[in-house]
This record gives C-alpha cells, structure tokens and sequence, in this order.
C-alpha cells in the first residue's frame, strides 16, 4: 500500500510529503498521524510538500487552523502548481527552501575570529542542556554531566566542567579548552576525542589542547 | 484563601515520588492544613494504595477534566484526616487525556479551597510531567543518593527552570548512614554539590516505609519511624517552618549496639 503522508526531518524542519488522494481524506490523514505523535510534534514547524495539488485559499487555511489546535504550525508550502503556489504566498508560507544538495565542504578555520564571534553565558548548564556557536564560548557556571558545550573556537569555562566540551568543533585543531575544574565525560578538540583520566586528587585550573595529535590538560596558569 | 500547589518529581522511576507525596500530604494534614492530593501519573495509579484510598475510588481525574462528574465528587476524603483529600488518576486511560492547561485550571480551582495541592509527578520528562508542572507554584524535586537518579535530578531541574517554575527543593530520599559513612553512598555534599539547589529534606532509609506502604498506612503517621520524622519535618519545612535537619550519621549504629546489647543481655 502506497502511504499518503510522509515525513521527514530536513535541516529546515519536518518535511511532510503529502501523496495521491482526495484532499479530505490527505487532510484527515495528516491530522491523525500528528495525533499520533502529538508529543513529538508539539511546536513543530512544518515544509509541507503537496506536490501538483492546486489548493485554494481556503483550505490551505483550514489545514493551518486544524494544524495550529495541535500547536503545529506550517512555515513553507512546496507545490508545482501555480495557484497553490500563489496561495501560500498570500497566506504567507515560504514557497522556497533552501535545500543543501551538496554541505559545502568546511575548512578548518584558523582562530583569527573577529573580537565579537564569541559568546559569553552566565549559567549552569544542566544534564540535557546544550550550548553550541560557531565562534567562541565563554561559560560562568559549570557544565554538568549529561550537558554539551560546542564550539566553532575556543571554550572557557569559569566552574567545573563534568559534561562534554567540544572545541574548534569545525576542525581547528588550535582550539584549547579551559576551566577551573575539568572533569568532563569527554573532552574533544577538532577531531579528537578524551576522556578524563581516572584518578584525581586536588582539582586546580586546567587547559587543554592537541599536543602531537593528543589532547593533553595542563595546569592553567597565568603567563 | 489561595493555597499552593506543590509539584514532586524526579524524572527517574521508583525514587519515592508517590510515597514523599502520601507522607508530606498526610503531614501537612496532620498540622492542620487542608490538603488535597493528586495523582498525575495516569494509567499508573499509586497514591491512592499509599493512602489505604484504593477501594472508595468512584470518580478519577480524567472524570473531572472531561466533566463526567464535579471536583468535589472525585475527592476522596480520608477517614484519619478530615483534611486530607485524595484526587485519584484513572486508571485506564493515559497521559495525553489530560492537558497542562487542564491541570492549572484544576489547581488554580482547588487552591481556593485548600491550604496545599500536593501533585504526585510521573516518572518522566514528557506529558506527564508537563502536566504535573503546569500547576505548581512550587517544584520539589526528590531524589536518591545514587549516580543515576541524580542525574536525572540534574535534567528535571533544567526543565523546571526552563518553565519557569523555579527554583526546585531537593529532598534526598533513601540515605543509608552507613554506607555514606563507608564511603559506598553519595553524601548530601556531592549532591549538593552538583544540583546546587535548596535542600528541604533528606529521609533516611527505613524499612518501616514499605510495610506501611504495603498496609496503605503512610509512615508519617508513625511516631517511631525515623523516615515518618523526615517527612513530618519536610511538611513543616514547606509551611515555612524553621526544623534542624536530623542527624542522620551516628544515631542507627548506636540504637543497633543498643539494642543488640539489651537482646544478649536477657538472653
């Protein structure tokens, strides 16, 4: 059996590919398939994909209505047809999305970020939460297990970090990772991954960088 | 009047949620407080077998949302405390019959009446938890002396914060003195330590919990209980009462000596 709906997560969000079939039957599908999976799709934007469909305003209107009781909304609306097409645009959905084909190859990137491509948070990161910038991260607070940091640069952390820091996430291998206490579950730099050895007496502040393609931690002192 | 809604929760299953709800609502009873208790954790319904309230059950939360039947005709009141309601979960549907703004609606009802709403949370970190949140004004967080539960502590806080329903209490459930004393348990530092949030109670391990459990007698209306103590103590504490924390270290090891010595002696 052909099935009517698919969907998938795409960069952009939840692409929902509506297949053949009389539009209140699709209609209806889709509705209990989200039903379905209410707790999952709660707050979940939509690319809906209707492929030649021609859909009036009114009921591409009444499918955002029926979608937004169940806190879903439709951002983008991809259609061959030109009245659908026209449609969506006066409901104000996308018609577009950026598809990447191809993710352009990333190239390590030296350190020599602009002053203002860092970031700098004041909080204790919990078990689940996650803190990721392309540039650099400064942290107050500690990164507990179970939390991420991931970073484009360097990361500085002024607490403990007892979680997974991951520096020069895009391949710069001269990221370094500071904090006052580092025990993480994991500690990556570029493509290289460690874990704290086990031991530990005094903790005292630490940096840690890729010495001979190894991350290695050193007292952190001032110079 | 305008009560308060106290959420307890933990994220992770079997760590005393429902017994700290059943102790601390008694306790709050037995201080004279109105209280009334819900069991959020629908399709998995305990508090009301904690509470001895299993058998007088006719109408349940869902009944009450769905509007099959009024608030007041699902409060069970208990025999012992005229005080003491209990709002049972149904049991044979699931978390999705209820909604988080069902659930404040409910509480936002009931604290007009009561003194305290007591909402016993599911395990979890998906609907059943967010409706168990969604009414409180205060979160507490209960929690055990082991890696895991902790951790799952650390994750619940997150998401209370997120909601904005912070900041958390902590009570500690299950300690065993000894084996902290041995090293083998984590101390209340280490949690501290890393949850950093208020301690409001730290409940000693005590086999006395599940026999009342079992009987549907909760433990704090047991005045020998070292555990029924705690959670009187806890109720006092969220009343805003000020009780030292019981010295949980030396008082099993030298009863135990105690006792022994007493049975050697009459034999």
């Amino acid at each position: 059996m052909h099935p009517l709906i698919t969907i998938k997560g795409i960069r952009e969000g939840l692409l929902v590919t509506l297949g053949e079939g009389e539009w209140p039957e699709i209609q209806e599908a889709l509705i209990s398939q989200l039903e379905g999976q209410a707790d999952f799709l709660r707050g979940a934007k939509l690319i809906l994909d209707v492929q030649n469909r021609a859909l009036n305003a009114a009921s591409l209107g009444k499918l955002r209505d029926l979608l937004s009781d169940r806190e879903v909304s439709i951002w983008a609306v991809l259609s061959f047809s030109p009245l659908t097409e026209q449609t969506a645009q006066t409901l104000g959905f996308a018609t577009k999305i950026h598809q990447k084909q191809n993710e352009p190859e990333v190239s390590p990137r030296d350190l020599n970020l602009e002053d203002d491509e860092g970031i700098l948070a004041k909080q204790t990161l919990r078990s689940g939460g996650s803190l990721v910038y392309p540039g650099h991260i400064t942290l107050i607070g500690d990164v507990n297990p179970g939390a991420e940091i991931i970073a484009g640069g360097h990361v500085v952390v002024y607490g403990k970090i007892k979680g997974m820091v991951h520096a020069g996430s895009e391949g710069d291998e001269t990221a370094v990772v500071c904090a006052l206490e580092m025990s993480p579950t994991q500690l990556r730099i570029a493509d290289k991954i460690s874990v704290s050895p086990e031991d530990m007496g005094e903790k005292t502040p630490e940096i840690a960088f890729i010495r001979d393609g190894q991350v290695v931690a050193e007292p952190w002192k001032f110079r | 009047m305008s009560g308060k809604v106290i959420t307890i929760t933990s994220g992770k299953g079997g760590v005393g949620k429902t017994t700290a709800a059943a102790n601390i609502g008694a306790a709050l009873a037995m201080q004279g407080y109105k209280v009334t208790c819900i069991d959020a954790d629908i399709g998995l319904r305990n508090l009301d077998v904690i509470l001895g309230l299993e058998n007088r059950i006719v109408y349940d939360l869902v009944d009450i949302i769905e509007g099959r039947c009024r608030l007041r005709q699902a409060m069970i009141r208990d025999k012992r405390l005229p005080e003491l309601y209990l709002i049972p979960a149904a049991q044979t549907r699931d978390k999705s019959a209820v909604s988080p703004s069902d659930m404040a609606r409910l509480g936002d009802e009931l604290k007009a009446e009561m003194d305290y709403v007591i909402v016993d949370s599911p395990a979890g970190i998906e609907r059943g938890f967010r409706n168990a949140i969604a009414p409180a004004d205060q979160v507490v967080i209960i929690t055990n002396p082991e890696v895991s539960a902790v951790r799952d502590a650390d994750r619940i806080i997150g998401l209370v914060e997120a909601e904005e329903k912070g900041p958390a209490t902590l009570i500690i459930n299950r300690i065993n003195a000894q084996m902290v004393q041995r090293g083998e348990m984590l101390g209340a530092e280490d949690i501290l330590e890393l949850l950093a949030v208020d301690l409001i109670g730290m409940v000693p391990e005590d086999s006395n919990v599940i026999v009342s459990s079992n009987r549907g007698m909760p433990v704090a209306f047991d005045d020998k209980s070292k555990a029924g103590e705690a959670f009187r103590n806890i109720a006092k504490r969220l009343a805003g009462e000020e009780v030292p924390f019981m010295d949980l270290d030396a008082t099993p090891g030298l009863m135990d000596r105690l006792s022994r010595f007493m049975r050697s002696g009459g034999n």
